[in-house]
């Protein structure tokens, strides 16, 4: 069938902010499916509150709402945009369960939203989404088709819940219904432990429902990727096989792609089962999930779960098979059938097949619990990883090495990693009993205590009955520990076919320099001199059957005589290094940029040639650049695909301060090998990140930054200390997202800090700042060619300075700042890019005080903000940089320096749900996952859709429960009055309360928690508390004060704790309160279109 | 790639075997399964399970497979996926080492089997480069060898290669079909209880063995045929002693005007009786020169289980297991005869039907064994028409 011609629009929901669990493979797919909708000459309307995303650039839709993705806000939009149809499966869960609620009646009985408005869901129906994710709907259509599921039951109550474990036994699987990515959920051992998590499931259930499960774990686990389209036809686009069995949630399993360890009869009888799981839920078009159990000793399969949309495991088997799952799924809604649309890849064939490939893929999840004290690094069926890498090799050997070399936390290989309990000076044997502890533990580096347990002498069977990883993978493990050993004894090979067969095992350069004992430098001169280099494959979705025009590729080492398939053209040519796996402090903002560098360069008559090693982005959708190199972002892979492409053409050089700190830390020893890099000189970053050098250079133009020192000995610190004086502000140096930095008050913090620190940070120094209290944050973009200087956005931060720059919100223009201070902050930021000779993007963080303007820092490559920026003046900045730093000089754009006459504020979105028992309170350390946009004609608007997009919802009415320091408590009354007028009830702790009551103002009391039962906690918990201001100094306040946080958070309870964002909440209050928030296309706001 | 020439005699170290191709070629690596050479059509598989089933297809008769999946005998081997008893196939070519077994199923190790059955194999070599290869210049004639002590006469295995006929013109199904007529009532797969028994079969077919896969045969029987398999040689008189209810044309190997000297007479005359009809892959080939088309032989073949097919009538797409290196020329069709399949990859003819007789067949695998089981219903429209043709 051709597509519809019924419809003209089509409103497509986006996934929001970046979060565990839904990450930025859905800007992958959102992008994909806005852009083949437009195509296809559908007027698009897109709402997504991330600005951060590609989808959500101007051009990529004909409407783009930046505004909070709640079913209320979404309902206005249609009501203003009146789309035909409705495509829900593009944006998660977010996006699902907003549609669900969209097209649910209301309790009254009146018709739903959509209903009235008359628009159609596509891609899945309401009846599909609730039979897929309700648990017994789901198991009822399992059992109508024959397809067995663990024995569960669904409860609403613990009661229910003790009941039913007669039924299913212990272990137990506890899932919450209508949650994302298992929160909540967990699995029990014993009847405490059982009762505890289902509390805490029935808690995080938005419907009070759980469901418990027999557990099968260690049983083997498997991910179908399934495309249905309206006449039926389905078709397998991927089979996934999780290297972690059962027990750990498929989001934080390394998976490989594909199955490697079923025969083809077992195969297909999962192929069968997921398009019957398919065809009974109802999903009539797009892309789903389903994934399965596989008892591995008799083969008995068990459903799981399905998901009706595309999802992360989607876009990770779109990258790994070249099948764009999303822009197929986008079209297939519309009415296309697979028959009708084209292979992009091949170019010849039609997209209804099933991708075959020649290689193996894996993945690894990417984990931050070092960000968040008092977490354990445990794996569960909750998942916990913020994002992952991928990688792609002709053997699983090499597959998985380059995976973990890719995993930016220092590894070349399998590492040696030092077993829990066991003495790393032991004589071997070792007590084997020590390293089954370690290997039973679910830990992101799990994979690499097997290899150190087989290192130990364990045996494979010893591993696999307490790991249940299959033998298939121990083994071939176990081959490269053994290659590793005959290395360490006998040292480099001394022929070709003996480097041939190391580097076709995937072994890096790196990694055989640790082993040999040589530097890595000599162990690449080595293997080149005897002419080992790798060859590049096409991933082209059928395994070299047909032709494939376009360059998506990966690096292999074949035998000596083995083929290299990219064929580099003769044109002038542009390398991107993209940023590697998402993680706290560099994520989708850098892919953003990298991703614009792209296109800007594609305009600019370049060839662009993307490298990154991130399957959820969209810089590694092979539509994004003309080349795409699917590689670990090391100085080997890099280096050596460089040179590949330089063997026809004109390389014009290589883009490093797009991707974040990952390609940065390439620089150095891509210079050294004589490729050119673009843009901002190497050294400037140096020069900005030397402590020594930079202050010496802002002497040198006379501008100030707080006093600070270095210290390399605790003696030292203390002295600096004592001089720039406490509180004082301690991080080691080089380090990105303010890892490791924290506000020490005393010495003893101090002493305290430092013995963690200089283990974090190595051989680097300490650097102190003295800390300004009550400063105002100002972070500044600017875009520089080397002489001419544009100021592309000055933004005020919410929280004050010390909170780390990631973490806070901010607005754009600034709200406070005056004037004169603005335009003080633009000529440092001119003078500053001037001097250090800034070719593109540079970031400077401020801190104004009193109205005095000090430099914190300056970064002299892409920032966090720069999509935030872009998005809320309509300057596509990152463009513009990339521009320049192919040559193109800043007159040439003719930027005006204008502040826009809205007001957009960012603010930030954190995990903390997901790791219980963490202290909420924000500090320097980043911890946020992502952000959220609030766009509007002024401050208090704004700040009210970024709070309400952040999933934090204002209240217009009740009690708001007040405790501040005592230094704000001036600042307090005025606020305090507002909310009085406004309606608030007030209620306060006898502190706060006696200084206001003092003020003449009306204030309940309530006891702090540690004056005695009923305290504050019980008032947020019964409901009572609608709003939480508490501010808080010192170690022993801020301990005291966790437990208020901490039900904040589980009860869902607004909560601020800097005067400025009391502030800025308060103001939200009232402008809500003032009017409905009016909702406005983004297009709307901007002068120029970028 | 290099020449025989450019290689004089020596091979690297620890070269076990290797594939010398008509035009010189040498591409060296390690040996697989049994020692000695073999020679046959190169052909690529792009399968990436089954390959037990692949190995022991009939229709690979004469042919070297390269398998374009690297890992290969990752789930060993086991006696319940094969498709005959003695493999047809010449020998195989991998990218990776067999490594141990990883399968509950799992009986043997993939090495031990290929010795066992006599298989010779090559690994270690850049198989997406011969891929490549082969899809841009065809099937070449190749001979592998394998030789633990790694000593190899290149020239003698070059001339081994030049001299080796090639498929055209050749009949193999004749190597291949059973000696004796038997009867078949093993039932399809099934997870958990594996193969089952025909218990109550309601019609009678013969299969003619052209070098049947037994999982055609297995479809039949869970369809409710008591199967009787008769040689390929058989008569029509040695076909209509069994009074069957349909006659079933199996697939094979080799070319099919070649097998058509005396298989097209039987099945024109079948055809003729107005029995209704069934063939698969060479099957397919037969009926169509029986009905007066032409066969050719294609550049590079269909072998994989990922090839989308269209059904002309319905519109539905299905993915099928495919593996054929001729193919029926459609424009040659008799008017009588319409294509009911084509292939969506390149457009060749996947299927026909008589439009005045119970009689079709498909170039592709229904059964699959291995690949997807989405063409199932073929096996329905059989018994259909032999429903029918019992009513009328």
């Amino acid at each position: 069938m051709p597509k519809r011609t019924d419809i003209e629009s089509i409103c497509i929901i986006g996934a929001g902010p970046i979060i565990i669990g839904q990450a930025c493979e859905f800007d992958y797919s959102g992008a994909q499916a806005c852009k083949a909708l437009k195509e296809e000459g559908y007027r698009v309307i897109l709402v997504n509150s991330n600005p951060a995303t590609i989808m959500t650039d101007p051009q990529l839709a004909d409407s783009t709402y930046i505004e909070p993705i709640t079913p209320d806000v979404v309902a206005r939009i249609l009501e203003q945009e009146r789309p035909d149809v409705l495509l829900p499966t593009m944006g998660g869960q977010t996006a699902l369960n907003t549609a669900m609620t969209l097209d649910t009646p209301e309790p009254t009985g009146e018709e739903s939203v959509l209903q009235r408005l008359g628009i159609e869901l596509i891609g899945a129906r309401r009846e599909v989404i609730a039979k897929a994710e309700d648990r017994l709907l789901f198991r009822e259509a399992m059992d109508a088709i024959g397809l067995s599921s663990p024995k569960s039951r669904l409860v609403h109550t613990v009661d229910e819940a003790v009941d039913a474990l007669d039924h299913i036994g212990l272990p137990a699987i506890i899932r919450p219904s209508f949650t994302l990515g298992g929160t909540g959920g967990g699995i029990a051992y014993n009847r405490q432990e059982y009762e505890e998590i289902v509390r805490g499931g029935l808690r995080a259930s938005p419907v009070r429902e759980v469901l418990v499960e027999e557990s099968v774990l260690g049983w083997k686990e498997y991910e179908m990727e399934v495309v249905r389209d309206c006449a039926d036809n389905c078709i397998i686009v991927c089979s996934i096989e999780n290297v972690d069995p059962m027990g750990v949630h498929t989001g934080d399993s390394i998976t490989v792609a594909p199955a490697l360890t079923l025969t083809d009869k077992e195969y297909q009888v999962m192929r069968n089962a997921s398009i019957a799981v398919l065809r009974e839920i109802g999903v009539d078009t797009g892309g789903s999930n389903v994934q399965f159990a596989v008892d591995p000793a008799t083969g008995r399969l068990v459903i799981i779960e399905m998901n009706p949309r595309v999802s992360r495991s989607s876009a990770l088997a779109s990258k790994a098979t070249g099948f764009p799952i999303a822009k197929v799924a986008a079209r297939l809604a519309v009415g296309y059938t697979l028959d009708e649309l084209d292979n992009d890849i091949t170019r010849i064939t039609p997209a209804s097949f099933e991708p075959t490939i020649d290689y193996v893929v894996t993945k690894i999840p990417r984990f931050t619990f070092e960000k968040f004290a008092g977490a354990e690094p445990l794996l569960t069926t909750s998942m916990k990883s913020v994002g992952e890498a991928m990688s792609i090799g002709r053997s699983f050997q090499e597959s998985v090495q380059k995976a973990l070399r890719s995993m930016e936390t220092g590894l070349t290989g399998f590492n040696e990693i030092e077993i829990p309990g066991l003495n790393p000076d032991a004589e071997m044997p070792v007590e084997p009993d020590t390293v089954r502890a370690a290997l039973a533990r679910p830990t992101p580096e799990r994979l690499l205590v097997v290899a150190q347990a087989i290192r130990l002498g364990l045996s494979l069977d010893d591993i696999h009955a307490v790991t249940r990883y299959d033998h298939w993978f121990l083994a071939q493990i176990a081959e490269l520990v053994e290659a590793e050993e005959t290395v360490r004894r006998t040292g480099l090979p001394a022929d070709p076919n003996g480097w041939s067969r190391l580097k076709r095992m995937g072994f890096s350069d790196a990694r055989l320099a640790e082993l040999a004992g040589f530097e890595e430098e000599a162990v690449a001169a080595e293997r080149r001199a005897q002419g080992v280099t790798p060859v590049y494959k096409r991933i082209d979705t059928c395994a070299a059957e047909f032709p494939s025009p376009t360059p998506y590729m990966y690096s292999a080492y074949e035998d000596l005589d083995g083929e290299c398939e990219s064929d580099p053209t003769d044109r002038a040519k542009v390398v991107i290094l993209g940023g590697g796996p998402n993680r706290i402090g560099q994520g989708i903002e850098f892919d953003y940029c990298c991703v614009h560098a792209a296109y800007a360069l594609a305009e600019a008559g370049f060839e662009t040639i993307m490298v990154n090693c991130n399957p959820e982005t969209v810089s590694t959708d092979y539509d994004t650049s003309h080349r795409l190199y699917f590689e670990p972002l090391t100085a080997e892979d890099v280096i050596e695909l460089i040179r590949a492409e330089q063997r026809r053409g004109d390389l014009k050089g290589v883009i490093v301060q797009f991707g974040g700190q990952t390609p940065l830390k390439l620089a150095e020893q891509i210079e050294a090998a004589g490729i050119p890099i673009l843009g901002t000189p190497r050294d400037a970053i140096d020069l900005a990140e030397d402590r020594e050098r930079f202050r010496t250079l802002l002497q040198d133009i006379g501008l100030r930054q707080p006093a600070s020192g270095i210290a390399r000995s605790v003696e030292e610190a203390e002295a600096i200390a004592g001089t720039v004086g406490y509180p004082v502000l301690m991080r080691p140096s080089y380090v990105l997202g303010g890892r490791a930095m924290e506000i020490v008050h005393d010495v003893e913090g101090l002493r305290r800090y430092i013995g963690h620190a200089v283990r974090v940070s190595g051989r680097n120094p300490v650097l102190i700042d003295r800390y300004l209290q009550d400063a105002i944050e100002v972070d500044v973009d600017a875009v520089a060619d080397g002489r001419d200087v544009h100021v592309a956005g000055i933004m005020e931060h919410i929280e004050e300075a010390g909170i780390h720059s990631g973490d806070s919100a901010c607005t754009l223009p600034p709200y406070s700042l005056a004037e004169g201070v603005q335009e003080e902050i633009v000529r440092q930021t001119t003078l500053l890019a001037q001097a250090l000779g800034v070719i593109g993007l540079m970031n400077v963080q401020f801190a104004v005080k009193s109205g005095e303007v000090y430099i914190l820092e300056v970064n002299p490559r892409a920032s966090r903000t720069v999509p935030f920026v872009a998005k809320a003046t309509g300057t596509p900045i990152a463009k513009i940089a990339a521009r320049i730093m192919a040559g193109e000089r800043l007159a040439d754009f003719q930027l005006n320096g204008r502040a826009p006459a809205h007001t957009a504020v960012k603010e930030a979105v954190f995990p903390f749900a997901r790791f219980p028992g963490v202290d909420t309170l924000l500090g320097p350390e980043m911890k946020s996952t992502g952000e959220v946009m609030g766009l509007d004609q002024d401050f208090g608007r704004a700040f009210a859709k970024a709070q309400l997009g952040a999933g934090v919802s204002l209240p217009e009415s009740g009690t708001v429960f007040v405790s501040v320091r005592d230094r704000d408590k001036a600042m307090f009354v005025d606020m305090a009055r507002r909310l009085l007028d406004m309606g608030f009830g007030l209620l306060a702790t006898s502190g706060t309360a006696d200084y206001l009551e003092g003020q003449g103002l009306a204030v309940g009391r309530v006891n702090k928690v540690l004056e005695g039962k009923p305290d504050v906690v019980d008032a947020m918990i019964d409901g009572e508390v609608k709003l939480v201001f508490n501010t808080t100094e010192g170690a022993q306040a801020i301990v005291d004060s966790r437990s208020l946080r901490r039900a904040a958070l589980v009860n869902n309870i607004p909560y601020y704790t800097t005067v400025a964002g009391a502030r800025a909440a308060v103001e939200a209050i009232a402008a809500i309160k003032a009017g409905r928030l009016e909702v406005a296309p983004l297009q709307s706001y901007l002068r120029r279109v970028f | 790639m290099p020449t025989a020439n450019d290689h004089a005699a020596a091979p690297p170290p620890g070269t076990t075997a290797v594939l010398v191709l008509a035009d010189g070629t040498v591409i060296w690596g390690r040996g697989l399964g049994a020692s000695g050479s073999a020679v046959g059509e190169v052909c690529f598989n792009t399968s990436m399970t089954g390959y037990q089933e692949i190995l022991t297809d009939p229709s690979y008769a004469g042919q070297i497979i390269s398998f374009t999946f690297p890992h290969i005998g990752n789930v060993g081997a086991n006696p319940e996926d094969v498709e005959t008893t003695t493999p047809a196939a010449r020998g195989l070519v991998l990218r990776a080492d067999i490594t141990q077994p990883a399968n509950w199923r799992a009986t043997r190790h993939l090495d031990d089997w290929l010795k066992a059955n006599d298989l010779v194999g090559i690994a270690g070599i850049d198989t997406r480069r011969l891929t490549r290869r082969i899809r841009d210049g065809g099937a070449p004639s190749g001979v592998v060898a394998h030789d633990p002590g790694g000593r190899f006469d290149l020239a003698a295995l070059q001339r081994q290669a030049q001299d080796w006929p090639g498929l055209a013109g050749m009949d193999l199904a004749i190597e291949v079909t059973r000696r004796q007529t038997e009867t078949w009532d093993q039932t399809r797969w099934m997870p958990s209880d594996g193969y089952g028994r025909l218990e109550a079969p309601k019609f009678r077919v013969v299969a003619i063995d052209y070098g049947a896969k037994r999982n055609i045969l297995r479809c039949l029987a869970s369809a409710g045929c008591t199967v009787t398999v008769v040689p390929a040689t058989a008569t029509v008189e040695d076909v209509m002693r069994h009074d069957p209810h349909g006659v079933f044309l199996s697939n094979g190997p080799g070319d099919p005007a070649a097998t058509g000297r005396y298989a097209v007479p039987v099945v024109r005359d079948l055809v003729a009786t107005g029995i209704p009809v069934f063939g698969i892959c060479l099957g397919h080939q037969i009926l169509s020169l029986a009905l007066g088309a032409r066969t050719e032989k294609m550049h590079q073949g269909h072998r994989g289980a990922n090839h989308p097919v269209k059904d002309l009538a319905t519109g539905r797409v299905e993915i099928t297991s495919q593996n054929h290196g001729f193919v029926v020329v459609p424009e040659s069709l008799p008017p009588m005869v319409e294509p009911t399949h084509v292939s969506l990859f390149d457009g060749t003819n996947e299927g026909i039907r008589m439009k005045d007789r119970p009689v079709f067949s498909v170039q592709y695998h229904p059964e699959a064994s291995p690949g997807p089981m989405d063409s199932h219903y073929l096996f329905s429209r059989f018994i259909a028409l032999m429903e029918a043709a019992g009513q009328g």
